[in-house]
């Protein structure tokens, strides 16, 4: 994937920079003026990955410094067998699998409400729907946590009260469902911005056609809606899935991956391996398995939803 | 059959009024086309025959039924839009029976119809491809059939040619005339193309902000145009226009004198006529000659040729534009003097508030 951007995007963007070449080189002056930023990007990608690849292989924790000797594979052997792995990668899959399917559905919903309705204020209503989008995840966190779970002074410890039921701690009892709904409240406005705008493009000519075609708000919306926004809500799974495998602040400000692991995520157990247990070995190895894990996903989601995108109208 | 009566229809977009009191009869199998100016309203009337507008006042009869207040649906009748407007992610053949099976008709019924609507448009190998997979022709014949499937009592076209480029448009015109009398329906058409409007119409209504200037079969426009508006609009090129005084009237001529110079006495009903007033004569380009004898001295300025005919363009001694049609082959050299005779039996006057002035003796066109 990576590659294929890199040619998409690099000879489009040098045209402007038009150094003459020299006569002797010739032959290929855009493969040269690519070469820096090839050649900039390709070493920001690999040192990092050639570091990890590497702390991986060794013994490296904090607590012994100084015995770093070669271990293989043991590494990884840990990881995967650690307590924490297996509820971890259950965890990671829950919290993307549901966050996705919150924003996707409630997203079409709400954008096709918003799109067919005309109602005074309508324009602070879209500003309102997206700004949670841009508060910072270990705010939002926090808020949610003291405002909104909080079973002294929350909101919904408040309605419960009201109705004379027994406040709920959220991120005690219910520590994922919480997780999830604080990171769906900040991915929805994601969703919510992309569909909305891939509405409004809907050819209205269309929409009139089958209204003379007979066919219902309801109708419309199952056959031309839906269809029109299969792209977008394609490139809303993909980009959220590739951020939403690296959830970590909004469990480190309220859970932190408890109680036990019951809403530990893989980027948070690797977290713990690394600054709590202070092993940057094990915790290289779980990163590895991480970008295999991303890598994965990302490859799965191209050959569904790729075809999607490439397959222009 | 199918018989659509327009009633004193109006329509505002809060304080502008678009269409101004339309009142307008459409007979079974006639080929109506609205033609005017971009924004005339045309569109805005066909959209409220469709049901895509609300009516502000006005009523709309389909057969002796009250349709202004019924959805579009349920109204018999189908659109053709501009764009085409199919659904990109349906085969032809679903874009084609969308509405049937909405209307959950029998399988074996929508599919008896489609194939008969793709028979008709030579659609039939097409039937399985999306449309994104079509040449603009085929598309715009797509959406067509989308309407013939459904048996509607009127066709409804929104300027449907000019997506096309011009052979295609050519090409489309004429299928539409056989498909109007192969289907014997009911066709509305709106174009701002006056050619399209000639050569398509049985009835043509020129509209002209919002109210209609004439109604009447192409020819009886184009030979009796009821005020400049429609003498102006329809025609390639246009009718010349010549400033002109009314002088002397009596019940069988009219004399009036050019501000370009000559007086002319002409066969026109002239009592209506004050003298001393503002008058305009209108002449079209093939009832004007060059001629050494003619009474109008003009200037030769560009000419146009196309094969066929050229087209001279001439100013006056008033500096008024007039085009004269002469053989393809003729010679005129920019910045020449010459004469005009004019066809005083073609000439077309009008009064001072630009009505039609009548003519003493109706003579054949």
């Amino acid at each position: 994937m990576n590659a294929t951007t890199l040619k998409s995007t690099a000879p489009t963007s040098l045209p402007n920079q038009t150094h003459p070449a020299h006569p002797h080189r010739r032959k290929s002056p855009g493969w040269l003026l690519v070469s820096p930023s090839v050649a900039l990007l390709l070493l920001w990608m690999i040192v990092p990955l050639g570091m990890t690849v590497y702390f991986s292989l060794i013994r490296y924790n904090l607590l012994y410094p100084g015995e770093n000797d070669f271990v293989g594979l043991e590494n990884f052997e840990y990881f995967v067998t650690d307590t924490g792995f297996m509820p971890g990668m259950t965890n990671t899959v829950l919290l993307v699998g549901s966050v996705l399917l919150i924003s996707v559905v409630l997203g079409v919903l709400i954008s096709a409400l918003l799109e067919a309705t005309e109602f005074w204020g309508r324009g602070i209503v879209r500003v309102l729907l997206i700004s949670p989008f841009f508060i910072m995840p270990t705010v939002s966190a926090l808020i949610w946590k003291n405002l909104i779970f909080h079973p002294v002074s929350g909101i919904l410890a408040a309605v419960w009260k009201f109705f004379g039921a027994q406040p709920v701690d959220w991120l005690a009892t219910h520590p994922l469902l919480s997780i999830i709904l604080i990171v769906s409240w900040q991915w929805l406005p994601f969703a919510i911005l992309i569909l909305m705008t891939a509405m409004q493009s809907l050819d209205q000519e269309q929409k009139e056609a089958a209204r003379l075609d007979g066919a219902g708000p309801l109708a419309i919306f199952w056959h031309l809606t839906l269809p029109h926004l299969a792209r977008p809500i394609a490139v809303v799974v993909m980009i959220e899935t590739i951020f939403l495998l690296s959830v970590f602040a909004e469990i480190f400000t309220t859970t932190n991956g408890g109680p036990g692991f019951a809403s530990t995520n893989l980027a948070y157990l690797i977290y713990t391996q690394a600054l709590l247990q202070f092993d940057v070995g094990m915790a290289s190895a779980g990163g590895l398995i991480a970008v295999v894990i991303a890598n994965i996903a990302a490859i799965i989601l191209v050959r569904m939803l790729g075809k999607n995108l490439t397959d222009k109208a | 059959m199918a018989t659509l009566k327009i009633r004193n229809l109006r329509k505002g977009f809060d304080t502008i009024e678009i269409i101004k009191g339309i009142d307008l009869d459409i007979h079974d199998r006639e080929f109506v086309v609205f033609v005017g100016p971009s924004g005339c309203g045309k569109s805005t009337l066909l959209r409220l025959i469709a049901g895509l507008e609300d009516v502000t006042s006005g009523t709309l009869e389909l057969d002796g039924r009250d349709i202004t207040e019924i959805s579009p649906a349920k109204r018999d009748l189908a659109m053709v839009f501009q764009t085409y407007a199919l659904y990109p992610h349906m085969t032809v053949r679903k874009n084609m029976s969308f509405a049937l099976d909405l209307a959950g008709i029998a399988k074996r019924e929508v599919d008896r119809k489609v194939e008969e609507a793709a028979r008709i448009l030579e659609l039939g190998h097409l039937l399985d491809r999306k449309p994104r997979q079509l040449s603009g022709g085929q598309r715009q014949r797509v959406a067509i059939g989308r309407a013939i499937v459904r048996h509607p009592k009127i066709f409804l076209f929104d300027e449907p040619l000019s997506n096309l480029d011009a052979a295609l448009r050519v090409q489309m015109r004429l299928e539409l005339a056989r498909l109007h009398q192969e289907l014997k329906a009911t066709m509305i058409y709106v174009t701002h193309d006056q050619v399209e409007a000639m050569t398509l119409a049985t009835k043509v209504v020129v509209l002209n902000a919002g109210r209609i200037e004439q109604i009447g079969s192409p020819l009886e426009l184009y030979h009796q145009p009821a005020n400049l508006f429609v003498a102006g609009f329809l025609g390639t090129p246009k009718m010349g226009f010549l400033k002109a005084r009314v002088v002397q009237t009596s019940s069988t001529a009219t004399d009036i004198e050019l501000a370009a110079g000559p007086r002319l006495r002409l066969p026109f009903e002239g009592s209506q006529l004050a003298v001393g007033s503002e008058v305009t004569l209108g002449i079209r380009p093939e009832h004007l000659v060059i001629d050494p004898n003619g009474q109008l001295p003009v200037t030769t300025d560009v000419t146009e040729r196309l094969g066929s005919d050229t087209y001279c363009h001439m100013v006056t001694a008033s500096d008024e534009p007039l085009t004269v049609r002469v053989p393809g082959d003729f010679a005129a050299a920019y910045g020449e003097s010459l004469k005009l005779a004019l066809d005083i039996s073609h000439c077309h006057l009008f009064d001072t508030r630009g009505y039609a002035v009548s003519r003493v003796l109706q003579q054949a066109a």
